[in-house]
């Protein structure tokens, strides 16, 4: 097995400093049991979406695959992992609610393969034979995504027949960024595998074309830009498919396949020989801190997520059964407390933290957390989002405070940090609160959601109420009858609509995050995270002193 | 003890564990040690124990141990004053004993007239006869008469010539033969009528011909489910020679002891007496000095005859040490200095009970074959009364070169149910990895109730099957062994890991299959999966979960686990791909099958292939040739260069699939040669 340079806990880890942070929490309390009720009840509803993701076609189609002596995606991945090792999955839920399977025919995520971290994509060959529809594509792109910015190597499992025809229209001209960012991470310096298990045919046979490394299934692997019918089609030639694009002659003629595989146990053999041989080293510092287990229960977090998001927690009490120890260095404790800040380790990995306390940012919180993240940027110290937000304070005097002024503060210093971003969303996700904790679209190296979690643009009720409002007024300033029922009606399905789609799944399904996770796994997930983060180089942003807001 | 020297530095003439014995006591007694030892043995642990060593050249016993003249000269070499020859190899070896006197060495062991006394067992027996012990009757054949070394035509007249005799000695049918020199059983049959007493005569004369140099044979009185009883006596060549106390070795395996005891339950105060007097008459008759045996055969009628006298320390002397408390090795090396018996022999008493089993490596399911191998691991834990005399250590190398006995274990109790019980307990819960033992079977011999009952005699292992007896433990040992296996293996790739070491072991967000291990173990397979979940790690075993499993500690060599109830600690030692496995239900032996079997060949076994494509210029070979390994078999032609193809391993040409001018591609099949089994 390779010994990758990085993540290995130092001896000379340094002393822990600081207090344990103290628990108030009352397990014995209604809230408590309420919250611990729902939790439960939501991870049983996500317990069934992961297992309609993990069935992918069926047991008719898997039953079939195995008939014909292959093997499922997940036990490819399993075969390929380090034993014992990790598999963090990414976006299982994607596609949720749509006319797709869940999952999207695609199975990603970072495991250990030879003790090195790296992205995993298999195609799921039991749903429309692993075609692509436009929720495989975000999902493949953003796996990719997250191996460029964390520098993983990428190793495709591959099995499809090409794109979804039906929706050839919404992944076609996009489709081809898969090329692109293989292309593109390979000249990153950041190695790419493609273990052909199947059909790669026309635009997926690019996949293997642009791997650097490929290895082949013998009588399995078919790789050809057109299948025997196409080619009859455009030439007139009767063309065989082992000549045309098997394991066989792309070992021997092409030289397309560096590896021939016997079988698919010998590609995946083979697979993690090359990722042995990859030479691979970390370039982020290894972890550095004790990485001692919390002090507190991390199955309390059950009774601390609430059931309703409206009801504000301290966040604290989530820190203090996540983080080593529970040992948290709180900064500017009594000023801006609707936003805590302060520093604590994951694993031995040190981070810079950012919670809501409260949901509102006011102009306190913004500076605070913008001087914060400097700091952090200084330190080359990864930062950890903890979303519950309800977004910036609104009124004429905060307003005239310069909320605007204070919020893109924050919101520039989230995005001019260069250290590592994790996100994760326990409750509430609203507003532009969503882009100063460092949102989806700034970009964190991942991002979770519990699946309590909400995340719109404003909460159902009050995008409803703010319509009705703008109806009324509209009708006003026309002349117009408002008409009180149908406002009632309009609002009721408004609010209905947005709470559909602020909804934990509905985000998860788009790819606004990389998955949903149970909140006693936090502490784990976190790990995963940072240690995956460290496989590219922690550097903070330099350049100005850090500024006093 | 005039002019007899005080030993300063022994020579131990012995090998293995009563190499180490006699070594032990040396050095408690002060006394320097030399080794002998052949080359399979340079790294055995007797030859670190001695204080200097000298090498025997060789593998063989005739090369090594048994060659006198090597030892003699090794004693000159490191300036010992004695050799102690143990038992087995020269110990009862007359000759040698001479030499040694004649040499100037002291001989640890009895005077050489009473080694050729006893050597030949039919004039023992009528040394024995003349001295008042009783004998069985017996009528000798020597060697050459009766059975097929008369001609066809005498056959029955000789055959008819030793029944005549028989019956005029009073030996009824069934009847044993015997060899008269040697043992072990070889050369010995049980003859059940007239009618096979030629076949039988016969066939004992050539073993013991092959066995001992000495084809004469002895016919005597059979004895039906005989006890074999033992007395240990000791003189010392100044008129003392007292009997402490007799041994049982009645369970045996081919007429090889295997567990044996002091005192006998068989034998009562009377009975005692009456062994013990006929014991030393023995003695006496033959002038012993030393330490030696008389073995006695020990009818259900509770009469008993003399069988032979072992002029020599015994493989299962300590049961009579720890049962009086003597040092016998001690006492042979007073006597050998010429010192009178001290009073504590001559008043020595019997304290509890003591019981040996003698470990061997051996496959008693394939009737008792000796087996080899590394010993990787051999711990026996301690406990009251518990003696290990063991001559092999942690890397000891079992050859096929010696006798496969591993260790003695001996326990000492108050009582013959406390000795058999701690003796149980001790080689339950040993660990000897590496080599098959027969400890599965000596553990259930101790626990089998006609053997606790003290119902045994030579007989016994035929009444019980050994293979039953010793049979490994069952299907719920081996599921918990296969699961400690398994997860001694999570926890020792989890200590290697260098990514996240600290995270739960197989962690998935998605619920998956688990891990899976497999084993096979005595030829059975063996599936492991195991997947940590929240409230623990959840295991089943060839798809049936293992209930009520809470895992306490999970280490690289020991899992600390509750299954059904029952907490336990199972050790696992891994070697290579294999986990020995030993736990309170006993030991498994599991071999871990590859995650990654080799892929199957590409090409049938034995195709030769095109390495680039060409033109055959020339056939070297016909179909049906035999060929050797590289042998030219084809010649091809490309680019002005001739490539010969040659055959990858000897064997013969099943199929030429060109001819002469033939161009073939890359990876065209030229030839088939066919690989002959070995």
């Amino acid at each position: 097995m390779t010994v990758t340079g990085g993540a290995q806990p130092s001896a000379s880890a340094r002393a822990a400093e600081g207090t344990p942070l103290r628990s108030s929490l009352d397990t014995g309390s209604a809230e408590y049991r309420a919250n611990f009720e729902a939790q439960l009840a939501l991870l049983r509803q996500h317990d069934e979406q992961l297992n309609l993701a993990r069935a992918g076609g069926g047991p008719r189609y898997a039953d079939r695959h195995h008939a014909r002596g292959r093997l499922l995606a997940r036990e490819r991945i399993e075969l390929l992992l380090d034993r014992d090792a990790h598999f963090l999955e990414l976006s299982p839920l994607a596609a949720w609610g749509t006319e797709f399977t869940v999952g999207a025919s695609l199975v990603t995520g970072i495991g250990v393969v030879s003790g090195v971290e790296c992205v995993l994509v298999a195609h799921d060959p039991t749903v429309r034979g692993g075609a692509a529809n436009p929720y495989s594509l975000r999902k493949s792109l953003r796996a990719l995504e997250i191996a460029r910015r964390n520098r993983l190597p990428v190793i495709n499992l591959v099995e499809s027949g090409g794109a979804d025809l039906p929706t050839q229209s919404e992944i076609f001209v996009p489709g081809g960024k898969i090329f692109h960012d293989l292309t593109e991470l390979s000249g990153l310096g950041i190695p790419t595998i493609a273990l052909v298990f199947g059909n790669s045919t026309a635009g997926g046979a690019y996949v293997p074309g642009m791997c650097d490394y490929t290895v082949f299934v013998d009588r399995q692997a078919k790789v050809f830009l057109g299948g025997p019918p196409l080619v009859k089609m455009a030439t007139g030639e009767d063309a065989d498919d082992e000549e045309l694009g098997g394991a066989r002659m792309h070992s021997q003629v092409s030289g397309l396949a560096d590896y021939f595989a016997a079988d698919e146990r010998d590609a995946i053999r083979i697979g993690r020989r090359i990722v042995s041989e990859l030479n691979w080293r970390k370039l982020g510092q290894p972890p550095s801190l004790p990485a001692d287990e919390p002090l507190h229960d991390p199955g309390e977090l059950f009774g601390i997520a609430p059931a309703d998001v409206r009801v504000p927690f301290d966040p604290r009490e989530v820190l203090a059964r996540v983080v080593d120890g529970s040992r948290f260095g709180e900064y500017k404790e009594s000023y801006g407390t609707s936003l805590v800040t302060g520093w604590a380790s994951v694993h031995g990995y040190p981070v810079g933290v950012l919670a809501n306390a409260r949901g509102v940012l006011f102009s306190e919180e913004s500076k605070k957390a913008a001087e914060f993240i400097m700091l952090a940027n200084q330190a080359d110290t990864p930062l950890l989002f903890l979303q519950n937000t309800t977004g910036y304070m609104v009124g004429t005097s905060y307003e005239q405070g310069g909320i605007i002024k204070d919020g893109a503060k924050m919101i520039n210093a989230v995005t001019g940090s260069t250290v590592p971003h994790i996100t994760l969303n326990m409750a509430a996700s609203f507003g532009a609160g969503n882009y100063g904790m460092c949102g989806r679209a700034y970009d964190p190296r991942l991002l979770f959601a519990w699946p309590g979690s909400k995340l719109a643009v404003m909460g159902a009720a009050q995008l409803a109420g703010v319509m009705s409002i703008v109806g009324r007024a509209a009708a006003q300033a026309s002349g117009k009858p408002f008409d009180e029922a149908a406002d009632e009606q309009r609002r009721q399905a408004i609010e209905a609509q947005i709470e559909r789609e602020s909804h934990a799944f509905f985000v998860t399904a788009r790819l606004y995050d990389d998955g949903l996770i149970d909140p006693r796994d936090t502490r784990t997930v976190l790990g995963i995270a940072l240690s995956a983060a460290h496989s590219a180089p922690v550097e903070g942003r330099r350049g100005y002193g850090v500024f006093r807001m | 003890m005039t002019g007899v020297p005080a030993i300063g530095k022994l020579l131990v003439a012995a090998r293995g564990e009563i190499a180490l014995r006699i070594i032990r006591t040396a050095h408690e007694l002060g006394i320097a040690t030399v080794a002998v030892f052949s080359d399979p043995d340079a790294g055995a642990p007797f030859v670190a124990a001695a204080d200097e060593a000298v090498a025997l050249p060789g593998a063989a016993p005739a090369a090594t141990y048994l060659r006198g003249d090597a030892i003699m000269a090794a004693a000159h070499a490191s300036g010992a004053q004695a050799v102690h020859p143990g038992y087995g190899f020269l110990s009862e070896n007359a000759a040698f004993a001479r030499d040694c006197a004649q040499a100037g060495l002291i001989f640890v062991g009895p005077p050489p007239e009473a080694i050729e006394a006893m050597g030949s067992k039919i004039r023992a027996k009528q040394v024995m006869a003349a001295a008042g012990v009783p004998v069985l009757p017996s009528v000798t054949v020597p060697a050459g008469a009766g059975g097929l070394a008369v001609g066809a035509g005498g056959l029955a007249a000789a055959t008819a010539a030793i029944d005549a005799q028989r019956e005029g000695a009073g030996i009824a049918y069934p009847l044993l033969v015997k060899a008269a020199f040697g043992g072990g059983g070889r050369g010995m049959r049980i003859v059940a009528g007239p009618g096979d007493l030629a076949e039988a005569v016969a066939g004992a004369q050539r073993e013991a011909a092959s066995a001992f140099g000495d084809g004469t044979v002895f016919l005597e009185r059979y004895v039906d489910r005989p006890r074999h009883i033992e007395v240990q006596i000791v003189g010392d060549g100044h008129g003392n020679l007292t009997h402490l106390c007799e041994r049982e070795c009645s369970v045996q395996r081919r007429y090889q002891k295997i567990i044996e005891e002091a005192p006998s339950p068989a034998v009562d105060d009377r009975l005692r007496a009456e062994l013990a007097a006929a014991a030393v008459a023995a003695g006496r008759a033959v002038g012993y000095a030393g330490a030696g045996t008389v073995e006695f055969v020990l009818d259900t009628d509770g009469s008993f005859y003399f069988l032979e006298m072992n002029t020599r320390l015994q493989v299962e002397h300590p049961v009579t040490e720890l049962v009086t408390g003597l040092d016998l090795v001690a006492v042979q090396l007073a006597v050998a200095e010429g010192h009178p018996l001290p009073a504590e022999v001559t008043s020595a008493r019997v304290t509890g009970h003591a019981v040996e089993a003698r470990l061997y490596a051996e496959d008693v399911g394939a009737g008792f074959q000796p087996a080899t191998g590394t010993v990787h691991r051999f711990t026996i834990g301690g406990g009251p009364g518990i003696r290990v005399d063991a001559g092999v250590a942690d890397g000891t190398v079992v050859t096929a070169h010696y006798d496969p006995m591993l260790a003695k274990v001996i326990a000492h109790g108050p009582t013959r149910e406390v000795a058999c019980r701690r003796l149980a307990r001790a080689l339950a819960r040993a660990q000897v990895h590496g080599v098959t033992t027969n400890r599965d079977l000596l553990v259930a011999v101790l626990r089998e109730p006609e053997f606790r009952a003290g119902v045994i005699d030579t007989g016994y292992l035929e009444r019980h099957d050994p293979a039953k007896l010793g049979a490994p433990p069952d299907g719920d040992a081996l599921a918990l062994h296969a699961t400690a296996a398994a997860l001694a293996g999570q926890a020792r790739r989890r200590a290697a890991s260098t990514v996240l070491p600290g995270i739960p072991p197989g962690w998935r967000n998605v619920p998956g299959d688990g891990q899976m291990t497999a084993y096979t173990s005595a030829g059975q397979e063996v599936e492991v999966c195991y997947r940590a979940g929240r409230s623990g790690v959840r295991v089943s075993v060839g798809g049936e979960p293992l209930p009520g499993l809470t895992v306490h500690r999970a280490a690289p060599d020991e899992i600390d686990v509750t299954v059904g109830g029952v907490r336990r600690r199972v050790s696992v030692h891994r070697v290579g791909a294999v986990d020995y496995v030993d736990s309170p239900l006993g030991a498994s032996v599991l071999t871990e099958v590859e995650r990654f079997p080799p892929p199957r060949p590409l090409a049938e076994p034995g195709s030769l292939l095109a390495p680039m494509p060409g033109t055959v210029a020339r056939v070297a070979v016909s179909p049906g040739e035999r060929v050797a390994a590289g042998t030219p078999v084809v010649v091809l032609e490309a680019m002005k260069m001739e490539h010969t193809v040659r055959a990858p391993h000897g064997g013969v040409v099943t199929e030429v699939g060109v001819h002469a001018g033939q161009a073939v591609d890359a990876g065209a099949r030229l030839a088939r040669v066919e690989q002959e089994p070995a």
